[in-house]
């Protein structure tokens, strides 16, 4: 049958070739040698003038990863990795000591202007006031710390921020310039010890974002960083830690992409979120790292920890993610409910096509009394990918009136991919209600084809079947990247189906 | 020239051959009513005409507007005026009629370079048609056919056909599952959008519908051919006599 056999072959074709980010760019940059030893992890805190305290922070962590093993218990497969071929750390080469964005390296700054982050717009505008009714208005800007391979690059509006009392800078100058802050809650939510990627990160991390919100202070605007590996073999190991002190707010995006490279490249990160009594934070990430080829080769393994702690009373974490890149995802963005009252969502969207491979979820620890949480997750598998939902909600035996709500949903596209549904449920405690339903259906030829009657292409009537599904997601995404996600949601499913 | 054409059609399902030498002309401005036995191939004609995958066409040709229709993409088609109301149209959950209409549309009026309508314009013209078809705007809100009654997906197939201004609308059994007031209804609907630039080829199993839609020419199909043709007394002789006569004639 003609029509069948076209399917079959634009399903074959399955493009994640047409990855629009995987441009490389040409500059130079300072590389420690390849491998893994003590003395890497001294160059890298030495590189970041850092204290001796945090120097001795990595190397525990370091001599603690020695000691572990690779978890293996995720839905997903790759060919071992040699972790002294890797290089830990990698820095553009400034020109000489950076003071402002004209000293950027100008092909870093295109670099950025292609990815459509604009680093040099939003900062021409620091510490300007808006014209009175022009078109700049407060609310929609938005604050970017940009990330390039190991080394924050630039941090847009700081003056403004640091009116309102926000600090938000690069980590490796929050470890110089607010010692107490980074002691007091670097590893307070993820240990160093752990899981195996979380303590590599801890001791290797080379930069990240550092956020932290003063009492009563509602965050002015969006903060968002921007993740971008260049360097050929080189793991990517951000750390972030956001604080939102009693009565806070903020607001946080991540973005990610990569070049196309035929090897993989690790990205190991770690996040951790404190929210303090009556504090709220909703973390946003939009994962584009480079996903491989057609056949499956090269593409970013994404093993990331991400975890917030609701240490304070009625504080409340929100964790939405669009997911649509990498070769390997591995990570469970996680809230730990310790505050009584306190609440945890976690909303994602993840969609695997080609030969990725998802692994993604959550865990919602209760901990403290009344507390609830929300899981809404949506999978769409496409191509030959797997996409396993993994969720992990439990409530301790003093958590009262725990609450939890957990909707998984999966779809799939063509019958080459798979889409798995792993929710672990565990109440030592009677008065907890946890209820879970989840859905796993098919985008029928019928569907589509209805669609194409009434005139819209194969791709605009995927595209349109899967918004749908994704609505209640994609709601909970900052305006101006919900937009930005529902384009992504579209190029990564061009040529799902035939 | 007539506005659809088709001649000679052998089609083949799963390696059966479903529709087997078929022959038919249907003019701008005329409706043709075509009855048969469950399983002669109605429907897979339909789907043929709008370019469902899955069939294969083995020999003939079909021409639409004295183009080949069996070479163009079936959102072309659609673009170019082919519209099929399903026997069964499907749910889209998450995804509301209005939002649905509204890109189904805005495809067709740019694949035919014409510009997109304004929201306001867009919205008017929804509610008029709407409003003549009883279709109660809360619907419109709502998931595509989701949670509809078998009544009101009909009536939301008339809704796109109106909304689109198709040349030719193929409406397969569009009155099953309707209770008589309903099927006045969408009769009225359709009999509004009868037009001479416009052709209808009405499937159907009752006479019934063919009082409300009078049809020019009624068509008895069977085993995946033509086998009769006449005026509107057909369908009378049809609900007397039954298909039986015409089983050999295949
Ligand atoms: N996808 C398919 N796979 C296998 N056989 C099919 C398929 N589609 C149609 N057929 C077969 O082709 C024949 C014609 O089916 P079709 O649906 O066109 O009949 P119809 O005239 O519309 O019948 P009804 O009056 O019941 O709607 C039937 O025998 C049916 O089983
Ligand atoms: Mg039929």
């Amino acid at each position: 049958m003609v029509a069948l056999q076209e399917t079959v072959e634009r399903v074959r074709r399955i493009d994640v070739d047409q990855y629009r980010y995987g441009f490389e760019t040409l500059i130079e940059s300072e590389k420690a040698p390849k491998g893994l030893s003590e003395e890497i992890v001294k160059f890298i805190s030495q590189k970041k003038n850092e204290p001796a305290w945090m120097l001795q922070w990595r190397l525990e962590a370091y001599r603690r990863w020695l000691t572990m093993t690779e978890p293996t218990w995720a839905r997903v497969e790759y060919p071992k990795i040699d972790f002294q071929d890797i290089y830990y750390y990698a820095a553009p080469k400034p020109k000489k000591t950076v003071t402002s964005l004209d000293e950027i390296d100008p092909e870093i700054l295109k670099t950025y202007d292609k990815l459509g982050i604009p680093l040099r717009e939003v900062a021409a505008l620091e510490g300007v006031e808006p014209p009175p009714g022009g078109e700049q208005t407060p609310n929609r800007k938005i604050a970017v710390d940009a990330v390039f391979d190991s080394v924050s690059v630039a941090t847009t509006f700081k003056a403004e921020l640091k009116r309102a009392g926000v600090i938000f800078m690069p980590i490796s100058g929050a470890i110089r310039e607010h010692p107490e802050l980074v002691q007091k809650y670097l590893g307070s939510v993820v240990p160093t010890s752990d899981n195996f990627y979380a303590t590599l990160n801890s001791a290797v991390f080379s930069d990240g974002s550092f956020v932290y919100v003063p009492p009563g202070v509602r965050c002015p605007m969006e903060l968002s960083t921007y993740f971008r590996i260049n360097e050929r073999n080189t793991g990517q190991f951000e750390r972030t830690l956001i604080i939102a002190d009693k009565g806070s707010y903020v607001s946080y995006l991540e973005g990610c992409t990569a070049p196309q490279r035929d090897e993989n490249q690790l990205h190991a990160a770690v996040v951790e979120l404190v929210a303090l009594d009556d504090a709220e934070i909703k973390y946003s990430t939009v994962q584009n790292w480079y996903p491989g080829n057609s056949e499956g080769k090269g593409g970013i393994y994404n093993f990331v920890t991400k975890r917030g702690h609701c240490r304070g009373d009625r504080s409340k974490i929100s964790w939405t993610q669009v997911e649509t890149g990498s070769a390997i995802t591995w990570k469970y963005p996680s809230c730990i409910l310790r505050g009584d009252n306190s609440s945890g969502e976690f909303y994602s969207i993840a969609i695997s096509n080609g030969f990725q491979q998802v692994d993604s979820g959550t865990k919602m620890i209760h901990l403290g009394k009344n507390t609830s949480s929300r899981i809404i997750s949506k999978g769409i598998a496409a191509g030959k990918s797997q996409n396993t939902y993994r969720g992990l909600v439990t409530a301790h035996r003093k958590a009262t009136g725990a609450r939890n709500f957990t909707a998984c949903d999966s779809l799939l596209i063509g019958d080459k991919c798979g889409a798995h549904t792993v929710p672990y449920i565990e109440a030592k405690n009677s008065s907890a209600t946890f209820e879970h339903e989840a859905t796993t259906s098919k985008i029928s030829e019928d569907v589509l084809f209805y669609c194409i009657q009434r005139g819209l292409s194969q791709e605009e009537a995927v595209g349109l079947v899967v918004n749908g599904f994704v609505k209640q997601v994609l709601q909970k995404l900052p305006m101006e990247f919900a937009v930005e996600a529902q384009k992504l949601i579209s190029i990564s499913l061009d040529g799902s189906v035939g | 020239m007539a506005l659809l054409e088709i001649r000679d059609l052998h089609v083949g399902v799963e390696d059966r051959e479903v529709i087997r030498g078929l022959d038919l002309n249907v003019h701008a401005g005329e409706v043709h009513a075509i009855m048969g036995p469950n399983g002669s191939g109605k429907s897979t004609l339909s789907h043929v005409i709008a370019g469902k995958p899955g069939y294969e066409v083995t020999d003939g040709q079909i021409l639409f507007k004295g183009e080949d229709l069996l070479e163009m993409a079936p959102e072309e088609r659609a673009a170019k005026g082919v519209f099929l109301a399903f026997q069964y149209p499907v749910e889209i959950a998450g995804v509301t009629t209005m939002n649905f209409l509204r890109a189904a549309l805005n495809a067709q009026r740019k694949a035919r370079d014409q510009q997109e309508f304004s929201t306001p314009e867009f919205l008017k013209r929804v509610r008029e048609v709407a409003g003549s078809l009883n279709i109660r705007q809360d619907m419109l809100k709502r998931g595509v056919n989701v949670g509809f009654s078998g009544g009101e997906k009909k009536r939301n197939e008339i809704l796109q056909m109106a909304l689109f201004e198709p040349s030719l609308c193929i409406l397969d059994e569009i009155d099953s599952g309707l209770d008589i007031d309903a099927l006045r209804i969408v009769a009225s609907g359709i009999n509004g959008l009868r037009s001479p630039e416009r052709a209808m080829i009405v499937i159907t199993h009752y006479r019934r519908l063919l009082d409300h839609i009078v049809p020019d020419v009624v068509h008895v199909m069977s085993k995946g051919r033509i086998v009769k043709s006449g005026d509107k007394e057909l369908a009378l002789e049809l609900e007397a006599c039954g298909y039986g006569q015409f089983e050999d004639a295949a």
